[in-house]
């Protein structure tokens, strides 16, 4: 307990330092402290689930199970990874545990591919084949303009189109892009290959840039 | 054009493995290279660069109704132990 409050105050980076704290106070018993580990991670750990699980429903109720075994194992958690990644491997754990008493595990790496996945950009947007200049642009991305960029309603965008990405895909890019965690960890969290985890983001990342352009280079107000 | 430099139309698949530094060396520098002379797939480049960081500006929605209490029940009853 003291070992962590004396890290907290060492540590070098603030969103650590305060992690650090959190997990302190939690040990501690503050109520206030694990509300606001659940605001910050609940959201994240029920995408997690979703992928072993196939209701909101029950994955919800792994989420709750993951939460007490948080709660379980905050005194031994002595911070070989960050907070984050450790809540979130007891969730996929949790919700991998229910999918295989439900019956109906599948392990991720054998999951076909999410559907028929086109190429990043459209094939009719790049000069076509023997033409002198084929395969490379003929209808180029334009610069987005910053602002319209940073507008609120870009982001409100960006997170419905990440909503709607097939499960892993929207999964993977939740995790790497939205919450900041490493290649190694995500793989880690999820149990797939770091090749596997490359190319679902790729595929995400993609889909969700086409959104955006299409809003900000045509119907969206800045 | 040599058989070695990328199109644009293959640029596009690498950009988010590029963006990881994941490519080979050899793969890398076709990338570059190609960066060198192509300002429409530059703006690609950046345009993958700002969606990733759009999505790091996203926060998480608020607990759905229930959970709250829920799990404020289960962190009393978890406190009670010893």
């Amino acid at each position: 307990m003291n070992g962590a409050a004396t890290r907290a105050i060492d540590s070098p980076t603030p969103g650590l330092h305060d992690e650090w704290g959190l997990v302190a106070a939690l040990r501690l018993g503050d109520e206030a402290a694990f509300l606001a580990l659940v605001k910050r991670y609940h959201g994240a750990m029920v995408r997690i689930a979703r992928m072993y699980l196939r209701s909101d429903a029950t994955a919800e109720d792994a989420v709750q199970e993951a939460w007490l075994g948080v709660l379980k194992g905050i005194d031994d958690f002595e911070g070989r990874a960050s907070v984050k990644s450790w809540i979130f491997r007891i969730t996929a754990y949790c919700a991998k545990g229910r999918s295989v008493r439900e019956g109906r595990f599948v392990p991720l790496s054998s999951l076909e591919e999410d559907g028929d996945d086109g190429p990043a950009v459209a094939p009719e947007r790049f000069q076509p084949e023997g033409a002198r200049y084929a395969n490379n642009w003929s209808q180029p991305p334009q610069p987005w303009a910053d602002e319209r960029l940073a507008a609120v309603e870009t982001a409100a965008l960006a997170r419905a189109e990440i909503e709607r990405l097939p499960v892993r895909q929207r999964t993977v890019m939740t995790l790497r892009d939205v919450e900041g965690l490493d290649s190694d960890e995500v793989c880690a969290i999820l149990g797939i290959s770091e090749g596997n985890q490359r190319v679902l983001l790729h595929r995400a990342r993609s889909k969700v840039r086409a959104a955006l352009e299409q809003h900000l280079e045509k119907g969206g107000r800045p | 054009m040599s058989a070695t430099e990328l199109s644009c139309r293959e640029l596009v698949e690498l950009a988010s493995d590029y963006v990881e530094r994941r490519l080979p060396l050899a793969e890398r520098t076709r990338f570059e290279m190609h960066l060198c002379y192509c300002a429409p797939c530059r703006v690609y480049l950046d345009q993958i660069r700002a969606t990733i960081a759009t999505a790091g500006r996203l926060t998480e929605d608020d607990l759905p109704a229930g959970s709250r209490e829920t799990l404020l029940a289960a962190f009393r009853e978890w406190k009670k132990t010893p």
